[in-house]
């Protein structure tokens, strides 16, 4: 009788434990669309990724198609690279181009994708050639504190 | 029992001049007994002369730093885990409070062994606990749990766990400590029944004189380490060794003085007119 | 002065002979996991008592950290327009360090602690030494068992924590705040990662059980056959795991933190 109050509870115990980890990994996680999606890779130079992150989302016309799944420096051309796992199901044309964009000011930075009008689409190991790097907000702000320096400095000479 | 011009079989126990030390602390110094095969043998001595010590090297829980402890012809100090063990499970050893598995029942506690060393089937374990309960007459307390037994009743049990497996060698710790002259009377003729019928040979530990010398065929006495004395219990009666006298008479001062060592009385309470100022 | 400073190397040589000796009976137990293995059955007692008998504080507890979590981000979050962020913000800290470490603590007061006493009262009463005598070994038939069952419902607990702890954050969202479920959930699957957050989290508590479970065991093991040596090993062991726990975590969160590649 003792032993089969133990089965009962331990087995109830680790069936409870791993329908948890299940929960955590599937509802939490989202394992589903994570793996068992097939995927195609392909690489993307830009001048400056600016904030982008490793696993970071990749869109097309707002909808998640991709993510980042690798970050390297090439040490030749001195751009960084960026490899897009791209969902299988979504075919995108050869001259489409890639941009790092932020959804809103401080929101999370994300690459995204504006199709093309090529018949031949990208394949796996395909790159995509036409880039747009960050917009990065000091450079920005600098270019703009120079010019209305130089405003001023025309002002001066009309006087 | 043995044929009478035959050699003597050589004894169960054999302790050749054994030390054992606590770190600095020596508790054995010298001591040097056998136990024959199928007797039944009193080690005996004050608290904390050592004779719980001597069963651990015995039952090698501990080793000698000098001298050997043969069991059975094999030296107990020099046996690996494995071979300790298997000589182990020809030993029993009942502990001064008994040592039963709290979280068992009685009948649990007995086909502990049982259940651990043989390979038995459940029914057959069931009958030969059933059994070991009945020679110390506790067969109708096989579902209770060790809380619920009296000092003596939880001895009984101890006993009948001990000797599940048959050993050849039984060791008692202190096995009156604590009972009650009707418990103790039957504790001590159960140990005595169990080393004629099963053939054991048995050494109890124990500072009870009376109770011991009833039952036992051969004592020993250990004062501070030392084996002071031994004989069979008419030997000892009438002994006239100083410590000896003391012991098995219980008197107040002798060879073991009733004061620890001490600065003169009256030196202590202050008094000059001692000599020792 | 002096005297400050050798009490301080007296101390601090103490406390690395007993990692030592903590880390040989963890060696001793583990050479003994073969003899347990025989015998699952003995594990599965144990994982009783330290594992369900744990279950009712771990998954209530869960569930109040996670309320609590999520009325708290709810609160910082708003003041960033964030609010629908709050599924993530409670997720995350459930699964990466809440779930593993709190479920640890809780886990050392209530099961590492009765280990210890038992296995302390089972040396006070000789039992370890009577069954020593009867050629068992105690730490193959009292402490290998304690110990697995230790290692395997420590993490299977702080697995329950966590999800306890998001269905608390949920509750709160869905209830109290009026977040929608699609918003809550959606967002949490975009931001967390199986294997960077979930697995790794799963290995924080796997490493949390072994360093519990060997302590709780220790201490049980090496306590003074006394009353007083029994209780004092209790207190020992529920100090030095929380201590161990948090220092593990802060270890290990600093290898997982580290940029994947």
């Amino acid at each position: 009788m003792e032993k089969s109050k133990y089965d009962f509870w331990v087995g109830l115990f680790i069936i409870g434990g791993f329908l948890a980890l299940a929960f955590l990994a599937l509802q939490v996680g989202d394992l589903n669309s994570e793996r068992t999606r097939a995927t195609y890779n392909v690489e993307a130079r830009f001048e400056n990724i600016g904030g982008l992150k490793f696993k970071a989302p990749v869109k097309s016309a707002g909808v998640l198609v991709g993510r980042v799944t690798d970050i390297r420096f090439d040490n030749q051309k001195f751009q960084a690279v960026a490899t897009l796992a791209l969902d299988a199901g979504y075919k995108f044309p050869k001259d489409t181009s890639a941009s790092i964009l932020t959804s809103g000011l401080l929101g999370e930075v994300y690459v995204g994708l504006d199709a093309g009008g090529d018949d031949k689409m990208l394949g796996a190991g395909d790159k995509i050639t036409l880039t747009q790097s960050a917009v990065v907000l000091e450079r920005l702000i600098g270019q703009m504190m120079f010019s209305k320096a130089s405003e001023g400095a025309g002002d001066k000479d009309k006087k | 029992m043995s044929d009478s011009n035959a050699p003597p079989p050589p004894p169960l126990v054999d302790i050749r001049d054994a030390d054992f030390a606590y770190g600095a602390r020596s508790i054995l110094k010298g001591i040097s007994l056998s136990v024959p095969r199928g007797k039944l043998v009193a080690i005996m001595g004050g608290s904390g002369c050592g004779k719980t010590t001597l069963l651990r090297l015995i039952g090698g829980q501990l080793k000698a730093s000098r001298g050997s402890v043969h069991v059975d012809g094999q030296d107990v100090g020099a046996l690996e885990k494995d071979d300790l063990y298997a000589l182990r499970r020809k030993m029993g050893m009942l502990f001064q409070f008994g040592a039963l598995f709290t979280d068992m029942t009685v009948f649990d506690n007995v086909a502990f062994q049982l259940r651990e060393h043989t390979g038995l089937p459940e029914d057959m374990i069931r009958d030969l606990v059933l059994m070991k309960l009945n020679a110390v007459g506790l067969r109708g307390a096989a579902g209770m749990y060790p809380s619920e037994l009296s000092g003596g009743m939880g001895r009984r049990v101890a006993l009948a766990r001990a000797i599940a497996l048959d050993p050849m060698l039984m060791m008692y710790d202190e096995p009156f400590a604590g009972l009650d002259p009707i418990s103790l009377a039957v504790v001590g003729q159960t140990i005595r029944r169990l080393n004629d019928a099963l053939g054991i040979t048995s050494i109890v530990v124990t500072h009870d004189v009376l109770e011991s010398m009833q039952i036992v065929d051969y004592m020993y006495f250990i004062s501070d380490g030392r084996i002071v004395g031994h004989g069979t219990p008419v030997e000892i009666r009438a002994s006239s060794e100083p410590f000896i006298k003391q012991f098995v008479h219980a008197e107040l001062d002798g060879p073991v003085p009733f004061h620890y060592p001490s600065r003169p009385y009256a030196a202590d309470l202050g008094f000059n007119g001692g000599a020792s100022s | 002065m002096i005297e400050a400073v050798s009490l301080l190397g007296r101390r601090a040589i103490a406390a690395f002979v007993r990692a030592g000796r903590r880390a040989r009976f963890l060696a001793q137990v583990l050479m003994h996991t073969g003899a347990s293995l025989k015998r699952p059955r003995l594990t599965l007692r144990e994982i009783y008592f330290s594992g369900v008998m744990s279950l009712v504080i771990i998954m209530v507890s869960g569930m109040f950290v996670g309320m609590v979590l999520g009325l708290q981000g709810f609160e910082t979050l708003q003041k960033y327009g964030a609010q629908e962020q709050m599924g993530v913000l409670a997720a995350l800290s459930l699964v990466r360090e809440l779930g593993p470490v709190v479920s640890a603590l809780l886990f050392a007061s209530r099961a590492g602690s009765a280990i210890t006493a038992e296995i302390g009262l089972m040396k006070t009463t000789e039992q370890l030494k009577a069954m020593d005598m009867m050629a068992i070994d105690p730490i193959a038939r009292v402490v290998a068992p304690r110990f697995w069952a230790g290692v395997i419902s420590m993490p299977l607990l702080a697995a329950l924590f966590s999800a306890a702890g998001i269905f608390g954050a949920f509750v709160v969202a869905k209830i109290l705040i009026g977040i929608d479920g699609g918003v809550f959930w959606g967002n949490m699957q975009a931001a967390v990662d199986v294997r960077y957050d979930v697995l790794n989290g799963v290995v924080k508590s796997v490493v949390f059980g072994v360093a519990i479970a060997t302590i709780a065991t220790f201490e049980g093991f090496d306590a003074d056959p006394t009353a007083e040596g029994v209780s004092a090993a209790t207190t020992r062991t529920v100090v030095t795991s929380a201590l161990s726990v948090l220092a593990l975590d802060l270890v290990l969160t600093g290898f997982m933190l580290r940029t994947p590649h």
